[in-house]
């Protein structure tokens, strides 16, 4: 300690800097380098902003500026924090930064945002697509229409058809662009059959490709309401029109031959007067019509509700079984005087080193009612409904749970006791404490100060320990009653998953709002416990 | 009163240690003092190896059905095996060699982003450092897979654009891992990096080094236990994610492990039981064998993290 205290006073003349150090600093910085890692540095700088070149361009393209300016801005913040001197730190931040911004924090906004939408299935992208999608979903063959010579024609891994219409105008097109006149087509008999820059799809590839082919449909014109050419065969098509007209000025959806109107109404679809929707729609902002349905819908508050309950309930039990386990084996195994302490610990400690989400997996089919190992084999053919009952499923959980996380707190625990200083122990038994009032009045709280942070991290991760769940149980029994697909063990994370992701009738907005209630709520605990926790080092 | 009687006896072993051979072995004064910790050790060794014999057991098993499975190696042949290897509508070589790629490259970019991270933290005073330290913090308590409907919704918009940043592209969810990177792991660098001594640095400064030069050639290799637990951190936590995989990826071939091994059992649950145990046991494997043999800085690492 002392010599570098003068170690350090010695080098105090020295540090402070005239001009001229400042200038040897830098060169001696520079020097140091060497050439190599300038080339690295260079190179690696060059393939960022090559990929962002590309990646600009592209954008610029497809017209689509906010990213555009986003992918410009990070480019130039990444140009300049590199290449200007000085801003050492955020030289070294940057990279783990540009990471953290788009799929940390934007992510969270954007889950923000998405919770007040209602998007999800059949109001999953703009209002264009969906009328689009409309008009072509209820298009009809013309009867009597004519015939249209067609060649299938590739590029780029795109199929185009190549039309002769009856009158021999060549046009070409494929379901994203509509069709477009051209003139340098080669003809054979009356029909265009290859045209410069494109790959003509022969007959074989055709039928290989028969069902993305015939489920093709490329636009007359511009226009949904002209009509669009579909191929049954890949070498002629036909002109289909739709029953749903669109009307642009109006902004309304006609139906041709009901002749019922169909208005935007905000909501996200045309909706007749008499509320009927036609599907799909597209996302709008609804404002908190999310949060309002979670918290006042019945079939989605009752579970709403007693999945929180659940969650809470879960994540303690669980910190509190693993964490009583584990000190109970710390305490035991914490004996100099054992022998075999090693093997013991090793063997234990192998849960932990096995993949979580294959733990549960195993347990899953030890546990399962008919076939499991614990009915078959250790009680001997009785059926107890381990993951099926409510409440069993629940003890189950926390069980395979124990089994899981005990070898981490024990391994925790262990270090924290190793690391309380024996001359306090040695103190108390002076003092006249035996060893219950050591263990109690010493050891624990010293324990718990260094432990606790642990304690809330594990009460964390275990709030959201979707694996164990839907692994486990898949969150069941199911409650039949709810508005929603959410069962008896299911916590807060995996409703959210099965809102967005299972099933046919996906809530992306409804799944966004339960995640942001679990923030708030996560949120909320947190600031709790970091007071709580400062409380504790205080102790110290 | 169980907790009193070992204490008690302790003094006296001291001394029996000091002077050995004197007094006979006698088995209650054994029991009292560590016997009952073989058998508390006994006992936890079943519940925690149990499982595990019962998985090993279940692959071995030629008869692959879940209540055949239950007579603990009642037969045994590598049946399963070759049937994991050999069904195209499954590829669990694929599923493996991915969650490989995927957890190794996540694992790397993690420990170099956090060191990057945690040596700019530790070593330098800037403007907002301590701001930085704090969101580092509250940013890591909102986890990644909350918020899963949005990115899934970012990768669809993505790769609408960029195709190597869309959904069903390991990149692209690599990319996602990537975003978690800072947090706990740069915390428990941050911790370890301010353990060397910075002397060290102003050392190799006069001689002449610089900042990248320091990091790269001196810090890098005395911080190297910690690289390791967060590297083995991550990749543990990568190769069990379900919840984001599941969603990026769609097709079976760019699948992982885990999502592939739960539909495995999801599909057929009882019928596929020992193909499901003998995945379960070769995924297992590495990822517990690095375990063990890195035990020892894990453990380490953990208490580094908890006890200063």
């Amino acid at each position: 300690m002392q010599t570098s205290t003068q170690n350090s006073n010695e080098s105090i003349p020295k540090v402070v800097e005239s001009k001229r150090q400042k200038r040897a600093g830098r060169i001696a910085e520079h020097a140091s380098g060497g050439v190599i890692a300038l080339l690295i540095k260079i190179g690696m700088l060059a393939v960022v902003d090559a990929i962002a070149v590309y990646a600009l361009f592209i954008l610029f393209l497809k017209q689509d500026w906010v990213i555009f300016t986003v992918v410009l801005v990070i480019t130039a913040a990444i140009n300049i924090i590199y290449f200007k001197r000085g801003l050492l730190p955020l030289k070294y931040l940057a990279p783990g930064l540009v990471f953290l911004l788009l799929f940390q924090v934007f992510v969270i906004g954007y889950t923000a945002y998405i919770s007040f939408t209602n998007y999800g299935t059949g109001h999953n992208s703009t209002k264009e697509d969906a009328v689009t999608s409309l008009i072509q979903s209820a298009q009809y063959r013309v009867p009597d229409s004519p015939t249209f010579d067609l060649a299938i024609v590739e590029q780029a891994g795109q199929f185009n058809f190549l039309v002769t219409d009856p009158d021999g105008d060549v046009t070409i097109g494929n379901t994203e662009t509509p069709l477009t006149e051209v003139s340098n087509a080669e003809m054979s008999g009356g029909k265009a059959v290859s045209i410069p820059g494109y790959n003509t799809v022969n007959f074989t590839d055709i039928v290989a490709n028969q069902d993305a082919i015939a489920a093709m449909t490329v636009q007359v014109s511009d226009d949904p309401n002209d009509g669009a050419l579909r191929t049954p065969d890949g070498s002629s098509a036909y002109l289909y029109l739709s029953t749903l007209s669109f009307d642009e000025a109006a902004d309304t959806m006609t139906n041709t031959e009901t002749g019922v109107v169909y208005a935007d109404t905000g909501n996200g679809a045309f909706t007749s007067e008499d509320g009927e929707e036609i599907l799909p729609g597209w996302s709008v902002v609804v404002g908190v019509e999310n949060y309002v349905t979670a918290f006042t819908d019945a079939s989605i508050r009752g579970p709403l509700l007693s999945v929180t309950a659940w969650t809470f309930a879960f994540a303690l039990l669980s910190v509190a079984t693993t964490f009583i386990l584990g000190l109970f084996l710390a305490i035991v195994f914490n004996d100099v005087r054992m022998r075999g302490r090693k093997f013991y610990r090793v063997l234990m400690i192998l849960p932990y080193a096995f993949p979580s989400f294959l733990g549960a997996l195993v347990w899953a089919g030890m546990l399962n009612k008919d076939f499991g190992f614990v009915n078959v084999a250790l009680l001997s053919g009785a059926e107890i409904p381990w993951l099926t009952n409510e409440w069993l499923a629940k003890f189950s959980i926390l069980f395979v749970n124990l089994w899981l996380g005990f070898p981490y707190m024990f391994l925790v625990c262990t270090g924290a006791l190793q690391s309380i200083p024996d001359e306090l122990q040695e103190a108390a038994k002076m003092d006249g404490a035996n060893p219950w009032q050591i263990f109690r009045r010493i050891k624990f709280p010293l324990l718990l100060v260094s432990i606790a942070p642990l304690l809330i991290a594990s009460f964390a991760f275990n709030f959201n320990n979707f694996n164990l769940i839907y692994m486990l149980t898949n969150g069941g029994p199911r409650d039949a009653s709810a508005g929603i697909n959410v069962g008896a063990s299911d916590i807060l994370i995996s409703m959210v998953y099965k809102v967005a992701f299972s099933g046919a009738d996906r809530d992306y907005g409804l799944a966004s709002a339960f995640s942001i209630i679990i923030f708030l709520i996560v949120a909320i605990i947190s600031i709790v416990s970091f007071r709580q926790t400062k409380a504790l080092e205080d102790l110290n | 009163m169980s907790t009193s009687t070992p204490a008690s006896q302790r003094t006296t072993t001291t001394t029996a240690a000091a002077v050995p051979a004197k007094r006979p072995f006698k088995f209650s004064r054994w029991f009292g003092a560590t016997g009952w910790r073989h058998l508390v050790g006994i006992v936890m060794i079943v519940f925690s190896m149990f499982p595990l014999f019962y998985v090993l057991s279940a692959s071995l098993n030629p008869n692959g059905t879940l209540l055949q499975s239950n007579g603990l190696f009642s037969s045994l042949g590598f049946d399963n095996y070759v049937t994991l290897f050999n069904n195209p509508q499954r590829p669990y070589a694929a599923w493996f060699i991915n969650t490989l790629v995927i957890g190794l490259t996540t694992a790397a970019g993690t420990v170099f982003l956090g060191a990057l991270a945690a040596y700019c933290f530790s070593r330098m005073r800037f403007v907002g450092r301590r701001f930085g330290l704090l969101s580092l913090v509250i940013v890591q308590i909102f986890p990644q897979l909350l918020a899963v409907v949005a990115i899934f919704l970012l990768l669809t918009t993505l790769g609408d654009i960029f195709p190597i940043l869309g959904l069903d592209n390991q990149i692209a969810l690599i990319m996602v891992y990537l975003g978690g990177a800072l947090g706990v792991n740069t915390y428990l660098m941050y911790g370890f990096f301010n353990t060397v001594p910075s002397d060290l640095d102003e050392a190799a400064k006069l001689d002449g080094a610089g900042h990248a030069r320091i990091f790269f050639t001196i810090i890098l290799r005395l911080v190297a236990p910690i690289l390791a637990v967060v590297g083995l951190l991550s990749f543990i936590a990568t190769t069990s994610d379900f919840v984001i995989s599941s969603v990026v990826l769609v097709t079976p071939e760019r699948q992982t492990l885990a999502v592939g091994l739960y539909q495995f059992v999801s599909d057929e649950f009882t019928t596929n039981w020992g193909v499901f145990a003998a995945g379960a046991v070769l995924a297992a494997l590495p990822v517990m064998a690095l375990f063990l043999y890195l035990q020892k800085y894990i453990v380490s690492g953990l208490t580094a993290g908890a006890v200063k």
